[in-house]
């Protein structure tokens, strides 16, 4: 297939998963925010959903303050945001329109009629709670439809592989963001861990990755920050944790290498991290410093996209 | 001006035969119904993303050519007259062009003056003495046609570079369909849908003779952002094909490569919808991004097919239009089918005088505008505008030419105070391959939606029909 088209295939995916993980992220943060504040201490809630869709730098260079107003605007709204979800939906449809004929019609139709239905809220912008709630909602749906229609209607060919491609290192790198700024910034200090302020922080991180309920299946424990790495990071059976995002690259890239009848560095990149993953466990991790480990494969994970992308893409 | 032909209703009450189902059927539908309809056909092309761009609008902006319910309908008498002709005038067309870049002999016997020809910027020296694969200049021709009686089919234009709306006669019979199944089981009408299997067939045909024996066939788009981005990756889609921009070809040792994620895949047959002056930075304007750098060398080294080739500029530009009986008869031998819209050349100081003298009655064109820019619809333009037309005209006069205001024909179609005759025209498109030439029965109707009006492009308040062409 065209090296172009491929590379439009990856990014499609990869915008549809960065908007849904904004809106999961926006949706999180106003769930805390609601809560009296003895539940959920000083911190700047709306600050630290900026650290994790990692546009603060960006933001702050513009606002004064993050607060629920200028971050829900900035997040979903802003044009000069180039990571907001509108940002991320307008990129979605033009890179659908560029590779349409690789697209199959259920998926082009997920992102057209998804960008024609937004056109309105981006004019008009959402004015009650209950709008964005709505807006938010429509996003995370749109994701889903998309990915399902994906999974259920593309041929099991390059094509499929590089939209996963896509997917899962974005999706990675998601959830990396989130686990280090809920631990980096949130909790430098060892004494907060545990205690009941801490469910609520928690809870959020895993709603924003929905994974809220599958903690409860895995561990049948109240939430404990080690656990929550724990299943972030390393249970393979949770869809977004680290060791399950590399375990589809690490396939989807084997994929590509049959097919073409050749492996290259990202093939051996992709499998250097998921061997990582696999032989770590939280003990090592902590000890390590959870910072590190992550800061580690943030940057790995990146380099993969590079890799990809001069192996396959350009 | 005449009293339009109206292609549904004979003067006296009477109908024509092939819209007496239709008649009956639209007797039996409340006028709701079609409005219902109407908007629902809307809502289909803009979910599958049937637009186009408008040059000189905001790059978001996407907008869709307004699609008229009622179908346009012709006989299939009258079709087999229109077809024979269109086959006619379309082997001219190649044999002209043949011509023109290798004997000249049309030069030499004076049929065509010389200076129309050299000192036309779209004609073009790099092709003279150029083989072109099976000597087919252009494969794809959309040839507009119009009427204004049941005796005769008049060409208006001939469109050999890069001729669109195609995707639009597949999509309107394929919505028409949905939509109206029932109007359908009454009546006979000839499929369209072979259309991209013929195309993609008559492309391989053409493939240069260092292809391999599954020749790679690939479209040229100039990208995203042209107007008829849609057709492209629509046509793309249906044949089979790779949709490529020029960033995605490269040349190497006078071959065509396209970059794919396997490496580089050598290309055959390249249906291009980027115009000459955009094909190559190396040969044509140097300021180009959508072109390939060298593709021009490849084609002269014969290892790569263009359609249409390079240089087809010169058969339908306006200027030459006015020659094509001529042009006809010297090479076929023949009396031409399908006749040709009287045309004063400006250029001519006898035909100038009289153009000066009637503007106010007379269409006058730029010989090489198109879509509708730049041209002056005499009876319906104010005097100021005229004056100032006039002194375009005499400062460069062979820049014109000048033609009758035709009555098109009209077929009824939907407006907001029910149905009413509105001005049509027709472009079928007609496909040369190395063997044969073919057309699928229909083609793409463009109706001018305004009462009165008989600018039928998509640019200026034109919308399209389907257009059936009855089996009987």
């Amino acid at each position: 297939m065209l090296s172009r088209t491929a590379e439009n295939l990856y990014w499609l995916a990869r915008y549809v998963e960065r908007a849904e993980y904004l809106a999961r992220t926006i949706d999180a943060t106003l769930r805390v925010t609601a809560l009296p504040a003895a539940y959920i201490g000083k911190t700047n809630e709306w600050d630290s959903a900026l650290l994790t869709a990692g546009v603060a730098e960006s933001f702050y260079q513009t606002h004064e303050e993050a607060n629920e107003h200028n971050v829900v605007d900035y997040l979903s709204f802003s044009a000069d945001n180039p990571s907001s979800i509108r940002n991320c939906i307008e990129a979605a449809r033009l890179n659908s329109r560029s590779v349409r004929t690789a697209l199959t019609s259920e998926m082009w139709d997920t992102i057209n009629s998804a960008w024609i239905e937004l056109q309105e809220v981006w004019s008009k912008g959402t004015s009650t709670r209950e709008e964005l709630a709505k807006f938010l909602r429509f996003v995370q749906e749109t994701s889903l439809r998309f990915d399902g229609s994906a999974y259920r209607t593309m041929l099991r060919n390059d094509a499929y592989w590089f939209s996963r491609l896509g997917l899962h290192l974005e999706r990675a790198d998601n959830t990396a963001r989130i686990l280090d700024v809920k631990y980096h910034v949130l909790l430098p200090e060892e004494e907060h861990v545990g205690g009941p302020l801490d469910f609520y922080q928690w809870s959020s991180i895993l709603r924003s990755v929905s994974a809220l309920t599958a903690y409860h299946w895995v561990y049948r424990e109240t939430l404990k920050p080690w656990l929550v790495a724990d299943l972030l990071i390393l249970n393979g059976t949770l869809p977004r944790s680290l060791a399950s995002c590399y375990d589809n690259l690490v396939r989807n890239l084997d994929q590509i290498g049959v097919a073409y009848g050749r492996q290259g560095p990202a093939q051996r990149h992709a499998r250097g991290i998921r061997n990582r993953l696999e032989h770590s466990n939280m003990n090592d991790i902590f000890q390590h410093g959870v910072h590190e480990f992550i800061q580690e494969f943030i940057a790995d994970n990146s380099r993969l996209g590079e890799i990809i992308t001069k192996q396959y893409l350009i | 001006m005449a009293v339009a032909f109206d292609e549904m209703n004979i003067p006296g009450g009477d109908l024509r035969p092939a819209y007496q189902e239709l008649a009956r059927w639209l007797k039996e539908t409340p006028s709701e119904a079609l409005e219902y309809r109407r908007q629902e056909a809307e809502l289909l092309f803009r979910r599958i993303g049937i637009t186009f761009a408008v040059y000189g609008e905001s790059e978001s902006t996407e907008r869709l050519i307004p699609f008229d319910v009622i179908p346009r309908i012709m006989s299939g008498k009258e079709w087999t007259v229109l077809e024979k002709g269109l086959k006619q005038r379309v082997k001219a067309l190649n044999m002209f062009l043949r011509d023109i870049y290798h004997g000249r002999e049309i030069l030499r016997a004076e049929i065509v003056p010389d200076d129309l020809i050299f000192q036309n910027p779209v004609f073009r020296p790099e092709m003279n003495g150029q083989q072109v694969p099976h000597d087919v200049y252009v494969h794809i021709a959309g040839i507009d046609i119009v009427r204004v009686d049941a005796e005769d089919f008049i060409v208006l234009e001939d469109n050999a570079r890069t001729p669109s709306g195609v995707s639009y006669m597949l999509e309107n019979r394929e919505i028409m369909m949905r939509l109206f199944p029932d109007l359908f089981a009454r009546h006979r009408v000839a499929p369209v849908e072979r259309y991209p299997d013929e195309l993609l067939a008559a492309l391989r045909s053409v493939a240069p003779h260092s292809a391999s024996g599954e020749p790679t066939v690939a479209l040229l788009t100039p990208g995203v952002y042209n107007s008829a981005y849609y057709e492209h990756s629509f046509l793309a889609d249906k044949l089979g094909v790779e949709l490529v921009e020029g960033r995605d070809l490269v040349v190497k040792n006078n071959e065509v490569f396209m970059r794919t994620t396997e490496g580089l895949k050598r290309v055959d047959v390249i249906y291009r919808r980027v115009d000459d002056d955009f094909i190559d930075p190396l040969t044509f304007r140097p300021d180009s991004v959508l072109g390939v750098p060298g593709l021009m060398s490849a084609y002269a080294a014969g290892n790569i097919t263009l359609a249409n080739a390079v240089g087809t500029g010169i058969a339908d530009d306006k200027a030459i239009y006015s020659y094509m009986p001529d042009i006809v008869k010297f090479y076929l031998g023949e009396e031409p089918i399908l006749k040709n819209v009287p045309t004063w050349r400006c250029r001519e100081p006898k035909d100038l005088a009289y153009v000066l003298d009637n503007l106010s009655e007379l269409v006058v064109k730029e010989v090489h505008g198109s879509g509708g820019y730049g041209m002056l619809i005499g009876p319906a333009a104010t005097k100021a505008t005229i004056e100032a037309f006039r002194e375009k005209l005499k400062r460069e006069p062979e820049g014109f030419i000048a033609q009758p205001t035709l009555a098109l024909s009209t077929c009824p179609t939907c407006t907001a105070s029910g149905l009413a005759p509105r001005h049509v025209d027709l472009r079928p498109f007609v496909l040369t391959g190395s063997k044969s030439t073919t057309i699928v029965p229909g083609g793409l109707t463009r109706v001018a939606l305004k009462e009165g009006s008989l600018v039928v492009n998509s640019s200026q308040g034109g919308g399209t029909k389907d257009t059936w062409i009855l089996d009987e």
